[in-house]
């Protein structure tokens, strides 16, 4: 249920769906996305997180997220200010060479806004991840996320 | 406690100590914060997502967790929610004796319609509670919740800021406990047992 299936989208194809230019890159994906899942929504909620971690070995930034599950997706950050718990819009998301960054509960999270349906336990989230590297170069990574009511996490605390 | 340890002891650990009820400074039973003794807290006056008049009388005999937040709220109030419906249950058979309630600080979009669906799904005995927006800012300044809505984005949306803590009562109706997500579902469950027994 874990697994990924993260792959990058480029080329002509790319290209032309988003109107801006992509450089074909014949090196392996240098950003890898891993333990993905988020949870299932209950009726009335018209708001969702995913959770993932993400790695790049060159270094890269996380500009831009989106789905086809919800009208916008915006990079949340937790700021804890004691016990009070303040979310703010992160233009984007610096991901330092080596260094696997994780997107969990209570800390920075993709927020999907506006959820066009439901999220159920058993399906899969698509989200799409834009990413730039130090040189400047863009990448999208499609991520398949799955939908769980039992979070990985709250199984073993 | 001399007058002289007092004199030595730093602010913020002199008013944790004044703030503690004497029995709360012998060894705790409990993984949560106990705040045993506050006088802070008492009582509140909302109205739950069936449309009756609630108050922690009507709790009596049972363990109650109550925790303030908002159905636009991605990521800590869902984990919030999911943890208390784990914690009734981890308490197996005392399950029933435990009641949670969601206490809506955004009543502007939660309205009752909203909670009725988004609150039982959690748990089925989970109630929604929600009040004016004057009986919601009565309600948190009295239990030291805060919360701020922010500023709406272009499409309107926005997030509210708050406190994330989640409280505990005893089968009386008095503060005990505060707990935080980060603690595991099983010491929620334990703490809430310790008090429970308090009745029987």
């Amino acid at each position: 249920m874990m697994k990924l299936l993260p792959h990058s989208l480029r080329g002509a194809l790319t290209a032309a769906t988003l109107g801006t230019f992509v450089v074909p890159s014949f090196a392996a994906p240098d950003v890898t996305v891993s333990h993905a899942w988020a949870r299932s929504t209950v009726p009335g909620q018209p708001v969702a997180a995913a959770y993932f971690d993400l790695r790049s070995e060159r270094g890269a930034s996380l500009t831009e997220l989106r789905s086809d599950a919800a009208a916008s997706v915006q990079l949340h950050e937790m700021q804890r200010d004691g016990d009070i718990m303040r979310m703010r819009e992160l233009p984007r998301l610096v991901l330092p060479p080596g260094q696997t960054v994780h997107l969990a509960p209570g800390g920075t999270h993709p927020m999907l806004m506006q959820l066009k349906r439901p999220l159920r336990a058993g399906e899969t989230l698509h989200l799409e991840l834009s990413l730039q590297d130090a040189s400047g170069r863009r990448e999208k990574v499609r991520v398949n996320v799955p939908i769980t009511d039992k979070p990985p996490q709250e199984g073993t605390r | 406690m001399n007058r002289r340890s007092l004199v030595a002891l730093p602010l913020a650990a002199l008013l944790t100590a004044c703030q503690r009820a004497p029995e709360a400074r012998a060894a705790s039973p409990f993984t949560s914060t106990d705040i045993t003794g506050v006088d802070w807290g008492r009582d509140f006056h909302l109205t739950d997502h069936h449309g009756r008049p609630r108050s922690l009388a009507d709790f009596r005999g049972q363990a109650v967790m109550m925790f303030f937040g908002y159905t636009h709220c991605a990521d800590f109030c869902p984990t919030a929610l999911a943890l208390m419906a784990r914690v009734r249950t981890v308490l197996g058979i005392d399950g029933p004796r435990m009641q949670g309630l969601f206490v809506t600080v955004d009543p502007k979009r939660d309205t009752p319609q909203v909670l009725s669906q988004y609150v039982p799904a959690f748990d089925p005995s989970f109630l929604g509670l929600y009040g004016s927006e004057q009986a919601t800012a009565a309600a948190a300044s009295d239990f030291k919740i805060f919360f701020a809505a922010q500023k709406p984005d272009a499409q309107g949306q926005y997030t509210v800021d708050h406190s994330g803590v989640m409280y505990a009562f005893d089968p009386h109706g008095r503060l005990r406990l505060v707990m935080r997500p980060s603690e595991s579902v099983e010491a929620m469950a334990a703490d809430i047992r310790v008090l429970l027994k308090e009745i029987s």
